[in-house]
């Protein structure tokens, strides 16, 4: 019976104790606070809403989004966020609804206005025509590596300077400001891009994983083999020695790869089909030269067309 | 003015209608009749032309809609997760506890030779916009369902507020809240097995409060029935027993990630049942005895996980060690079949852990693990002093290593050896085979 009233006791203090700091910690946030999934979207933030806001960005480049652990600190950052900024499309599936449950955060909650999903803006590709997981690990919803086309950044942009003025009423006018200078800019940029990428138009090209359907649409180049079995799953050496036969019938240019993943399998290819590998940023930060959104493009394209040389 | 006009005009037409008809002649009424049914039929010819370019638009647009889950029927189906897994044991005891140390009645030891292990079927969805249930329903190999997991949890408090109800895996320690088919190793450590029979299950109900804070500062409460063992289950009203749990956790640079915690747990126990316990006189195969007092455990908890660039997929690490500590305190009473003596029995005992994983290239790993238990020294009262044994003077301890192969996230393939001395005077050298995996919905799994 002591025991009983004793247990209650002690945790009605807690509890207690518990309210008194949350009390006291209560303050209020001068700026729009931002949780970007993958730090191309946190570049993007960045672009529309300046100073504005504080922006975290959950990921970098050299990390594979699909495979991020639902990190203490990731779950800290979410609690204070007031939007998040995410690919959407089940790229973060495995980490990200840990993070939206454990951070108890109901205004990022998905179908708030502080849940952002950029996949919804954007026209899909590579949709499954079945799911199965013997297809490997397919999404649902198509391709989720949609940042690799630079026209996607015009609809996905627009829509989160919406969000942001949606969430902060007051700086409306500067948001839509921000959004009218950068869809300039990168419309300008675009043009610039497809002009540099030209060469590169009806190219055969080899992918490690299969996450540039997007860029291959948009610069014209043909995807012959991808070197993973399956979506997700790391090649072996006999698979890879049976897409060298497959590249010996369908000759590719360059085998292609995200800055987070491993070189091995592009580099072996390279070595036996002869092929130029190329690594390509995939995100702001996945090379020096990838500093932010408008350097991915000129370092993405630039590594293209050398490894055409 | 006009108005009325007009009413008084369709009012004499309407009675002077009928006139007419008498008026015209029999020609002309079967020339009405013809017109009619020939409206008729025309009538039901669009009528069935209509509704087949409806039933063609239908099955064109939920086509469509089938092809887009968002929209279609099944899509409010909940997710369903179902882990098959099985395992080969060779080993020399299967069901022996480790020296000093009541187990739990329910404590199974190991199976030897192939064997499947449970099968878990876990279903999830949102209620409505304020709870999400998780039922996790565990199948025995040898038949028969049971309720591993069956809990509500709240989605839209905010502020950092979290409230489970229902039964859940306790939030204490660090492994207790994962699902074995999560676990690296076959086996839970020793100090589990022996303090929470592998794993604290409780019905209850749990809050959890994190900090709005820049480092991960979570503070956590359970009240329960005292369901799971150390608990007894008893029936009474009330609380049986009390969790409270704090974890704190960050980075350190981009690669590096910890967290640690520390936990109290509180149960009084109610006529708890040992059996096969051994005693000072040597009863072969040990005797029964029951234990009514309060039981007090307090553990310390710490991971810490590192990745090159935080980029887990080529090769990461993970450390993690576990310390709990039990004290108990009230009456045992000795051998209930048949001396039945009772007097007053404390104890207190411990053990930790701690293991290392590491992947050393995609899809594989290796793990080591080194466990320990101190049974301690335990005050008897003057009536058992000559039947209970105080103290066993030896600590089981067990070196544990594994090497797993995963094909993909959503199987794995293990091997583990163990040199098991867990049991005073015997060294068990043990090898399993083991593969776990996951069918369904991706599960998104815990840090």
């Amino acid at each position: 019976m002591q025991v009983k009233e004793h247990i209650v006791k002690n945790i009605i203090n807690f509890l207690f104790l518990v309210m008194l700091i949350a009390i006291a910690s209560r303050h209020a946030h001068a700026e729009l606070n931002i949780f970007a999934c993958e730090p191309e979207w946190a570049a993007l933030a960045q672009e529309l809403a300046a100073d504005k806001a504080s922006i975290y960005a959950a990921t970098t480049a050299l990390q594979d989004p699909h495979q991020i652990q639902a990190r203490p600190s990731l779950i800290a950052k979410a609690r204070r966020a007031q939007l998040t900024v995410c690919t959407g499309a089940e790229l973060e599936i495995g980490w990200l609804p840990v993070i939206l449950r454990e951070s108890a955060n109901s205004d990022i909650a998905p179908g708030k206005p502080g849940s952002f999903e950029a996949a919804r803006y954007v026209a899909m590709r590579d949709v499954p025509a079945r799911l199965d997981r013997a297809d490997g690990d397919v999404h649902a919803a198509g391709n989720p590596h949609i940042q690799t086309d630079a026209r996607n950044y015009l609809p996905v942009a627009q829509a989160l300077s919406a969000r942001m003025a949606e969430l902060d009423p007051r700086n409306a006018a500067f948001y839509r400001d921000r959004l009218q200078t950068f869809t300039q800019k990168w419309q300008v940029a675009i043009a610039r891009w497809e002009k540099q990428a030209a060469p590169l138009k009806g190219q055969s090209i080899a992918v490690q994983h299969t996450a540039f359907p997007y860029l291959s649409n948009w610069l014209g180049m043909r995807e012959v083999v991808a070197l993973e079995p399956k979506p997700g799953m790391e090649p072996s050496v006999s698979h890879l020695a049976q897409v060298v036969a497959q590249l010996q019938q369908h000759p590719a240019r360059m085998v292609l790869r995200a800055a987070y993943q491993n070189p091995k399998p592009s580099e072996w290819i390279a070595e036996h089909a002869h092929i130029t590998a190329v690594m390509l940023p995939f995100s702001v930060g996945g090379t020096d030269g990838a500093k932010d959104l408008f350097s991915l493009f000129d370092d993405t394209i630039q590594r293209l067309v050398a490894g055409l040389k | 003015m006009a108005n009325k006009i007009y009413c008084y005009a369709i009012a004499v037409a309407l009675l002077a209608y009928p006139l007419t008809l008498l008026a015209a002649s029999n020609t002309e009424i079967e020339l009405m009749h013809e017109q009619i049914q020939q409206l008729e039929q025309r009538l039901q010819q669009a009528e069935a032309a209509s509704k087949q370019t409806a039933t063609v638009a239908a099955a064109q647009s939920t086509g469509r809609q089938s092809s887009h889950a968002d929209s279609s029927a099944n899509a409010f189906n909940p997710a369903m997760l179902l882990i098959l897994s099985g395992i080969y044991g060779q080993l020399a005891q299967a069901e022996a506890p480790p020296t000093g140390f009541a187990m739990s009645p329910n404590d199974t030891g190991y199976a030897r030779s192939f064997s499947l292990q449970e099968s878990e079927l876990s279903i999830a969805a949102n209620i409505d916009p304020q709870f999400r249930g998780v039922a996790t329903f565990a199948l025995a190999p040898a038949g028969g369902i049971s309720v591993e997991n069956g809990y509500v949890q709240t989605t839209a408090l905010g502020n950092g507020y979290n409230l489970k109800f229902g039964r859940y895996f306790s939030g204490l320690g660090y492994l207790n809240e994962q699902h074995s088919h999560t676990w690296d190793f076959v086996d839970q450590p020793l100090v589990y097995r022996v303090l929470w029979d592998n794993q604290l299950t409780e019905d209850g109900v749990q809050f959890k409060w994190l900090a709005p804070t820049d480092r991960f500062i979570e503070l956590g409460a359970e009240l329960g029935r005292g369901l799971g063992y150390p608990g007894s289950d008893r029936q009474k009203n009330g609380v049986g027993s009390g969790v409270v749990f704090a974890h704190i956790g960050d980075d350190i640079g981009t690669g590096g990630s910890w967290r640690s915690g520390f936990s109290l747990h509180q149960t009084r126990r109610e006529k708890a049942q040992s059996h096969g316990v051994p005693d000072l006189a040597g009863t072969p195969g040990g005797v029964d005895t029951e234990f009514s007092g309060d039981s007090k455990t307090a553990g310390l908890d710490f991971v810490y996980k590192y990745a090159p660039d935080g980029n887990t997929t080529l090769t990461n690490l993970k450390l993690q060690g576990e310390y709990f500590r039990r004290s108990e305190n009230g009456l045992l009473t000795y051998d209930t079949a048949s001396a039945n003596i009772t007097d007053s029995y404390s104890s207190t005992q411990s053990g930790w852990y701690v293991q290392s994983v590491y992947q050393f290239m995609p899809r594989w790993r290796i793990g080591l693990r080194y466990d320990q238990l101190n049974p301690g020294n335990a005050q008897i009262g003057p009536a058992n002093a000559a039947n209970v044994i105080g103290s066993f003077a030896y600590e089981p301890s067990r070196t544990t290593a594994m090497m797993d192969f995963n094909p993909s996230e959503f199987s794995r393939l293990r091997l583990q050896l163990a040199q098991d001395r867990s049991r005073q005077g015997f060294t068990d050298k043990q090898i399993f085979l083991q593969y776990v995996m996951s069918l369904g919905a991706h599960g998104a799994h815990q840090f």
